[in-house]
């Protein structure tokens, strides 16, 4: 029995770990820690690993030990009482002290490294301030006039110093291959520093509960070079497109702007509603408010509704026609629009470009 | 003094407000008891339905994430069932079961016939069965908590989130597990057997007196802040409303000061249980009996400087981070002392592997696991990717499922015996072994990479282009071997409490003095006082030790007979000796006061009709305990 049971233990063991190690090293996920892009990220994967081989060795060690203990002192027929052992000074002490200087071993890059990431970076670097909302992100530049919602563009290999704020509950900004997280707090200003070091679009995701749509709170990093960067913030730096007079981008447009629909005041069922401006902001049209993402660059985003939809035409129709059946909690209301309307506000939305 | 009341006797009864309970069997009988044993039994098979409910939401969470986009439960509802589910294992699995342990046994380990206060432990007991029944009654009156299990503000301050049963609920159940860590603090300190002095005192009644000290301090603090929320929520107060420029981290360092305590809370008592079974089943004594006992009081100790590694990413600032990074790191040597100390008392053993062992097994194998991936979330950079995520969740389930719940499993088959007078079957015991086993590791082993992957906790879907789909299907697989190895449980148990074989007094040659009273014991436990002159009491009558550390029966005829409760060859006379034995009488008044307390949370609610019936329960609850004798008198 204990002979399978050792073995079985062991074999369990080994398996499990092959399966571990090579899920870690192999994936490529869009959200995967193991393969940081920056080097915030790296420097913690780096201390992962490090720690984890020590854990590994302590683990092999110790459950080794015991599954030796386990197969050399099962019970066999015939055999006495045991010699009765209570204690060792020498091995007490051994195995309080080796632990601890392990430990202390451990202790010094760790705190080495949580002090130096939490230094502002110095040099040039792209100030950001992000506010979270439930459930989106709020994002500015502000020393470039620059608005977005749940995407951010970054150049390569700047540091992004980001200041964090959120206007309603708790929570927690991570982006995985670029840096670990940090909570955002309301009452409270945070700071998080990230740097990409290769271009591409990395998925990001609030990782600390903040209500129903806590899953749907997810956002985007595009890290560009520094030409593309410029291009893109001269680009948001335009006010929004104009819709031609008479096109259904206009009649879109009134309805966005007047909450007017063929001329007529258009009223959602439950709430009166004078246009999509009581809540967002498109640049160029007046009276936007900025209880909801600002829209002025809307259709250059990749995704929207927190990253949780790639933004083309037939998933924005589904959106309006009834937020709260796909993303819960929503603070936007079902406008209990019409096909023609939503048709109308699509082809509106995804000329701003 | 001489007399004998035993809860058999009719009493003839002064008048009083309530005539005084008489029934000594049918379920009257349970409800109005004050037998430490029965009120232990009623301890785990309501944590054990409970442990049925948290494990049948789990299985709901599984299944709802086994695919990406999964549509098996809705977002408020599976919001709901997570914080159920950690709410029910916490406060209405683990903390109960472990009382169960307790209240059965403390008073068995240390030779006295009853705990200090029995109505006031009966009261426990009903506080803790209301308190639960109160917080689950929430689904049907406007939905249950869905906060999460730790409610931060000022999210469970926003009334969707339905914190006030939250609070209310944990308020009752703080108020239960209060009173029963004074009682059973109160009952290990005054009411050992002559001759056993602290240090005689076995390993689990160690652990217990050290969770009962972490009780009485840590509750107050979450009382604090239950009571904080809940003002704000009901009374519009401004200690977490960040509208009103409150701090809503005030909130964390409240309750994770009285939170990692209670981590704390939730293993000592299965460490206790591991170092019960692993010296009776090696046949060797404890290896390091003061060591372990010591480092059981360090991490008690050390447990309350390390309550911010829960907040890592919260911004506290480089120093605090670093200060609680190192007191996280430096915890781990008293828990790793533990485990050296455990596999030394295996080393040189003459091993038998029973079930109770098993699982004892288990719970060092998984622990080890669960410490070391502790040791990595106390290097703060690293666990500035790990926090939050699915990593934490691998993390404290095994600790917690891997460590608790194997320990209470083991000391479940391990005093089974003692409780019912049966075995449990070995071999459903071992097929219960092993698929709890590997389906434990099959559902939490996966969590490590997910998180690690970039799955946060707490959310109800997940999208096909994260690449998480494969390893949550795996462990939703070893969610229902988990649930397959619990039906294997019930039926071994329901099976072995009919037809199990009858293990006597003493099945396993064990060591402690519950082992020297018959199987199930006697209503007052012992019928003379034992005297204690040694740790491992019990099994230092049956065998003297040679000088050269080999053993010497001292009894003819082994170990397996149940002569040696009648013999008991060194208790002396001592105090009553003519046999005269006080054991309290039933009461109304423990469930007649616990049951005004669910009466003014409904009332603090809804209406304050229902306060005022709470608060007449209460009194009149107080009033006829305070009158009536602990005794019924002739």
């Amino acid at each position: 029995m204990s002979h399978r049971t050792a073995r079985r233990l062991a074999a369990t063991g080994a398996a499990g770990l092959a399966l571990v190690l090579t899920s870690c090293a192999k994936t490529r996920l869009p959200q995967d820690t193991f393969n940081p892009a920056g080097p915030e990220a790296r420097t913690e994967a780096g201390l992962f690993w490090l720690v984890f081989w020590i854990a590994v060795a302590v683990f092999v060690l110790v459950e080794g030990i015991l599954v030796v203990a386990l197969i050399r002192f099962r019970h066999r027929p015939g055999a006495g009482v045991p010699k009765q052992v209570h204690g060792n000074k020498r091995l007490e002490i051994g195995w309080t002290i080796l632990p601890a200087v392990l430990l202390a071993g451990i202790a010094f890059p760790t705190v080495g490294t949580l002090i130096s990431l939490s230094h502002k970076p110095a040099g040039n670097i792209l100030e950001l301030n992000v506010t979270a909302h439930q459930f989106w992100w709020e994002v500015n530049y502000p020393s470039l006039h620059v608005k977005s919602a749940s995407e951010i563009h970054v150049p390569v290999n700047t540091p992004v110093y980001v200041s964090l704020r959120s206007i309603d509950v708790i929570h927690s900004f991570w982006i995985p291959r670029l840096a670990g997280k940090q909570d955002v707090v309301p009452n409270q200003v945070n700071h998080l520093t990230f740097e990409a070091d290769r271009a591409g679009m990395y998925r990001a995701q609030c990782a600390e509960f903040c209500g129903l749509s806590h899953a749907n709170m997810r956002f985007q990093v595009v890290a560009e070079s520094q030409a593309d960067f410029e291009a893109w913030v001269q680009q948001q730096q335009q006010p929004a497109a104009k819709a031609a007079p008479g096109s259904l981008e206009a009649q879109g447009q009134d309805i966005f702007e007047h909450g007017v629909w063929n001329g007529v005041l258009f009223t959602g069922e439950t709430i009166p509603v004078h246009g999509c401006t009581q809540c967002h902001t498109v640049e160029g049209i007046p009276g936007g408010a900025k209880v909801g993402p600002n829209l002025t660059h809307f259709a250059g985003r990749a995704a929207f509704a927190g990253a949780i939809f790639p933004n083309n035409a037939s998933r924005l129709a589904l959106w309006l026609r009834d937020p709260e059946a796909v993303k819960p909690g929503v603070d936007m209301p079902n406008m209990r629009l019409s096909e023609q309307e939503i048709e109308a506000l699509v082809a509106y939305l995804e000329s701003l470009k | 003094m001489a007399t004998v009341v035993t809860e058999g006797e009719r009493t003839t009864r002064r008048r009083s407000i309530f005539a005084r309970p008489t029934a000594m069997h049918g379920w009257w009988s349970w409800v109005t008891t004050v037998d430490h044993k029965r009120i232990g039994i009623l301890y785990f098979l309501t944590s054990f339905v409970f442990f049925i409910i948290g494990g049948s939401e789990a299985l709901l969470i599984r299944t709802q994430l086994a695919r990406p986009d999964g549509h098996v439960v809705s977002a408020q509802l599976y919001n709901q069932i997570f914080t159920m589910h950690g709410l029910t294992m916490i406060f209405l699995v683990v903390m109960p079961m472990s009382a169960a342990f307790f209240n059965y046994l403390v008073p068995l380990m240390i030779g006295a016939r009853d705990v200090a206060f029995p109505r006031l432990n009966a009261f426990s007991y009903w506080g803790f069965l209301f308190g639960g029944i109160f917080l689950y009654s929430s689904f049907f009156l406007g939905g249950a908590p869905n906060g999460g299990w730790f409610c931060y503000q000022p999210l469970c301050g926003q009334p969707t989130t339905n914190g006030s049963f939250y609070a209310l609920g944990l308020l009752m159940l703080g108020i239960a597990s209060t009173v029963s860590a004074v009682n059973i603090a109160i009952t290990i300190i005054n009411m050992r057997a002559p001759g056993m002095s602290l240090f005689r005192m076995p390993v689990f009644v160690w652990m217990t007196l050290v969770v009962q000290f972490l009780l009485v301090f840590a509750l107050p603090v979450l009382t604090i802040g239950l009571f904080e929320m809940f003002f704000d929520r009901r009374f519009g107060t401004n200690f977490f409303r960040v509208s009103a420029d409150a701090d809503p981290v005030l909130w964390q360092h409240l309750f994770w000061l009285f939170g990692h305590p209670e981590v704390y809370v939730l293993i000592l008592p299965a460490m206790g249980i591991v170092s019960e079974v692993l010296p009776v089943f090696a046949r060797k004594p404890l290896f390091g009996y003061p060591v372990v006992v010591a480092s059981g009081i360090a991490i008690g100790f050390m447990g309350w400087g390390v309550w911010a590694h829960h907040m890592f990413a919260v911004g506290l600032g480089p120093v605090a981070n670093s200060a609680f990074a190192l007191s996280t790191m430096f915890i781990a040597v008293p828990t790793g002392v533990k485990i050296f100390n455990w596999i030394a008392t295996l080393w040189g053993g003459d091993i038998r592997f029973r079930t109770p062992l098993l699982f004892s097994l288990a719970f060092i194998a998984m622990f080890i696991i669960g410490g070391l991936s502790g040791v990595t979330h106390s290097v703060v950079p690293s666990d500035y990717q790990q926090t939050d995520t699915y990593y934490i969740v691998a993390h404290f389930h095994y600790v917690l499922f891997g460590g608790s719940i194997f320990g209470l499993f083991s000391g479940f088959y391990y005093w089974f015996p003692k409780v019912t007078g049966r075995l449990m079957n070995e071999t459903i015991g071992k097929v219960h072994f092993w698929l709890m086993l590997i389906g434990f590791n099959l559902t939490f082993g996966p969590f490590h990479i997910l998180g690690l992957q970039g799955m946060p906790r707490r959310i109800y879907t997940y999208s096909p282009v994260s690449g998480w789909a494969f390893w949550n299907f795996v462990s939703t697989i070893g969610a229902f071997m988990i649930a397959t190895s619990v039906v294997a449980f019930i039926y071994n148990w329901w099976r072995s409490a009919r037809h199990g074989e009858m293990g006597g007094a003493d099945p396993w040659d064990a060591r402690t003095l519950e082992w020297t009273i018959s199987s199930p014991p006697p209503v007052y436990n012992f019928e003379e006082e034992p005297v204690v002159k040694s740790v491992d009491e019990f099994w230092h009558r049956k065998y003297a030790e040679g000088e050269d550390g080999r053993l010497v029966p001292v009894v003819a005829g082994g170990s397996d007979t149940a002569e040696h409760n009648e013999e008991g060859p060194h208790s002396e006379e001592h105090g009553d000796g003519e046999h005269g034995i006080h054991l309290p009488s039933p009461s109304y008044m423990p469930v007649l006061t616990a049951l005004g307390l669910p009466f003014l949370g409904y009332g603090l609610l809804f209406s304050p009709v229902l306060i005022i019936d709470g608060v007449l329960l209460l009194l009149i609850g107080l009033y006829g305990w305070a009158v009536e004798p602990p005794v019924a008198e002739d």
